[in-house]
């Protein structure tokens, strides 16, 4: 066995940045080294595969059938009026409408007395969020809220849905109460975050500072137990008050400090995950 | 003419009729995923010609009759109206659309005539103007242009290139935000802010920022402002609770409605403008006659087309249109900074690299035209159709227009608003290819601190103030 041959100093790039201490107190791409002025080859492999995982997360299809497995529970499976990938990107419209086939279902499967609750499950922006996270938050939320006595309507799978596919949904359903479970827009270190939208009284054209959201749910960041509880907390808590949105307060605080996040005031114009 | 012949073109033997000015100008529009979600776009690639066609064949008075968004209905329009210099719209007063695109190219347009030309112009001549341009024209176009602010230091001038620090972290951590930030000033960047968009909308959480940048900045004697961007409600909060706030920030838009959506309209900023002013804190600079006057520049504002129609407030406007008259509502408080945010809306408004690219240059050059200290926040989310490859493409080539900046963000990769704009290492890039250096009193002091020698970056001496600070914060 020979040595590997030494590599000389000109290519150790990360000399050129010697403060990589400092990544200890953020996730951001800091002390990433220079070639030149130009990023290291490693760095603009490691950007390439994030980027990468985000793409094919925004891409990737909703296995509806092993996903329907994972939740263990009744299930139907809808989907919207966006037929592809390309016509739900360009058309937040059509991802926020029934397909005329499963508002049908919906009307035929309609009741009574209506359920409280109902629960969509949805590939959103990612795929990959509702197939790792999903079933995860519902195993412990389900059993809270049948304890509460709640009426939950059988969970709806989605495809191609935009947050205000559920009002629809759960309009035809009649409930009171709308929880939609949908993958997050992929961030480069987070391709399968599960957003949580909660509305009351849910019908078309509700506004978005109508919802509570409980977002950044994946094992990185608010694990499934933590997110079931703050969902079960605020769901109790909006029937009990008939209310949502920026008037119901998250008891648990959360990631906005101790504000809804739907409070937050967009101070860019955000692409619209919903 | 009537109506029905002014906004008519005959291509070959078919006759194209358009319902009104907002119709031509929508469907002379270079494909936009936004503007065919508002329904607004040609529906034909011969549409879209015979509307340039029809465009190019009407007078710039035109626009200051025939009111996208009536007078009494708007307060942009109003602005935009009472604001029009008919004596510095003179030299073109008697062109039309397509005349006023060979002027802006001819040898009559020069960096003097384009400046004095500024306040005659509106944000509607120019969106017209940029819909018969090619991508070569809007970079050659803005070029001329060039818009000199100054706040502690001088931004703009002709061959400088500027960048925001832009330290974000998902939970404001102040060492997180501290060790982007140091990351920033390693690399010589931060001249035209260092610029936080926190995470929490509270004013406390901004004083803390505003004091941890201010301290920094005071620490280490650079010759920058900071900013926190939060609402201007915040900011004149924190000002009255004498926070060391440098910069007003604020997103508007080209509407009166898009700008409630924000919850601003011009009185607010008038009054966040005055706050900041009566501050002071700008530095002194000679005044070409002898005398001092202190850096007055004190707003930075954030664009982006699709922001109206994201709102429903975008009135029948194509949304490059809409985004123009988003610069009406800037000039009028002289900023230090105006940031279009090109590519942070996503694919249901930019669809593809292509779509990003056409805007970023669009909003570029009609920013420059109107007087405007434009930069650009060239960048993508992950759900559109661009990739790294697509930022370098329009950073090449806003940098050929003059861009005055863009963002700095550590890796390209926004941990916090989730999404990738340009890096340290892009922003050398730009230096190297062009030659450009940062703001000139920002490169004197890259220099006394040891961060470059003779413009070229370095490892600051081991004691420095900028090397001390790093080892501070490393050593926890």
């Amino acid at each position: 066995m020979s040595e590997s041959p030494k590599v000389p100093d000109l290519f150790r790039p990360e000399d050129l940045t010697p403060w990589e201490r400092l990544r200890q107190y953020t996730d951001a791409r800091i002390a990433l080294g220079r070639v030149g002025t130009s990023l290291p080859t490693a760095e603009v492999l490691k950007f390439g595969q994030a980027h990468a995982l985000a793409r094919d997360a925004v891409h990737t299809e909703l296995e509806v059938g092993a996903l329907a497995e994972a939740l263990a529970v009744d299930t139907v499976v809808v989907r919207s009026q966006a037929a592809h990938r390309s016509d739900y990107l360009r058309r937040p419209d059509l991802g926020r409408t029934l397909h005329p086939e499963s508002a049908h279902l919906l009307r035929v499967q309609r009741s009574q007395p209506p359920p409280d609750i109902l629960i969509m499950v949805s590939d959103g922006l990612s795929a990959l969020s509702a197939q790792r996270q999903a079933a995860a938050v519902l195993h412990t939320l389900l059993p809270g809220l049948h304890a509460a006595g709640l009426r939950v309507a059988p969970v709806l799978i989605a495809t191609q849905a935009r947050v205000a596919l559920a009002d629809e949904a759960a309009a035809l359903l009649g409930a009171r109460l709308a929880l939609h479970l949908i993958g997050e827009r992929p961030g480069l270190s987070s391709p399968d975050s599960l957003g949580a939208y909660l509305t009351f009284d849910p019908r078309p054209g509700t506004l978005d500072s109508a919802r509570n959201c409980v977002s950044n749910i994946r094992p990185a960041g608010l694990n499934a137990g933590a997110a079931a509880r703050r969902l079960l907390g605020l769901t109790v808590e909006a029937l009990r008050r008939g209310l949502s949105g920026v008037e119901l307060k998250d008891s648990d605080g959360g990631l906005g400090g101790g504000e809804p996040d739907a409070v937050r005031e967009p101070q860019r114009p955000r692409p619209a995950s919903d | 003419m009537s109506n029905a012949t002014l906004y008519s073109a005959t291509l070959g033997r078919t006759h194209h009729r358009f319902a009104d000015l907002k119709d031509v100008l929508a469907k002379a529009s270079p494909r936009k995923a936004g503007d065919e979600l508002a329904g607004l776009a040609a529906r034909s690639a011969e549409e879209r010609e015979a509307a340039r066609l029809c465009l190019s064949e009407l007078p710039l008075t035109l626009f200051l009759e025939d009111l996208l968004i009536p007078y009494e209905d708007d307060e942009v329009t109003r602005l935009i109206v009472d604001s029009h210099d008919a004596a510095a719209f003179a030299p073109v007063a008697g062109l039309n659309v397509g005349q006023f695109r060979d002027w802006l190219l001819s040898e009559a347009a020069t960096t003097q005539t384009l400046r004095a030309l500024a306040p005659g112009l509106t944000p509607e001549m120019v969106a017209a103007v940029c819909k018969l341009m090619r991508n070569q024209d809007l970079v050659l176009v803005a070029r001329k242009c060039e818009v000199i602010t100054r706040f502690r230091n001088t931004l703009g001038r002709r061959g400088h290139f500027s960048t925001r620090l832009q330290p974000n972290h998902p939970t404001d951590d102040l060492r997180g935000i501290l060790a982007s930030t140091l990351d920033g000033l390693m690399f010589g960047a931060g001249d035209a802010v260092i610029g936080v968009n926190p995470a929490l909308d509270n004013v406390d959480a901004c004083v803390r920022l505003l004091t941890l940048l201010d301290d920094l900045r005071q620490g280490l004697g650079a010759p920058v402002q900071s900013c926190v961007l939060t609402h201007v409600t915040n900011t004149v909060q924190a000002i009255e609770r004498g926070a060391p706030v440098d910069l007003v920030f604020q997103s508007v838009a080209g509407t009166q409605g898009a700008n409630a959506g924000f919850g601003i309209n011009l009185a607010l900023l008038t009054e966040a403008h005055a706050a900041a002013q009566s501050l002071g804190r700008g530095s002194l600079f000679a005044d070409g006659q002898g005398g001092m006057q202190r850096g007055q520049n004190v707003m930075y504002f954030e664009t982006g087309q699709g922001s109206a129609l994201s709102s429903g407030t975008h009135a029948g406007l194509d949304q490059q249109t809409a985004e123009a008259r988003a610069y009406a509502v800037a000039r009028a408080y002289s900023p230090l900074l105006v940031n279009t945010v090109v590519g942070f809306i996503g694919p249901e408004y930019l669809y593809d690299g292509k779509q990003i690219v056409r805007a970023g240059l669009e909003d570029h050059c009609c920013g420059k035209l109107l007087g405007l200290p434009m930069g650009c926040d060239i960048c993508y989310t992950n759900h559109a159709e661009a990739d790294s490859d697509d930022m370098d493409t329009l950073l090449t080539l806003l940098a050929a227009a003059g861009v005055t900046f863009i963002m700095g963000v550590p890796g390209a990769d926004d941990i916090m608003l989730g999404y990738q704009s340009t890096s340290f290492h892009d922003a050398w890039y730009v230096r190297s290819v062009f030659g450009y250096p940062p703001a000139p009193e920002f490169a004197a002091w890259l220099d006394s601190a040891g961060i470059t020698r003779a413009g070229q970056l370095q490892l600051p001496p081991i004691g420095s103030p900028l090397r001390e600070q790093v080892r501070q914060l490393g050593a926890g």
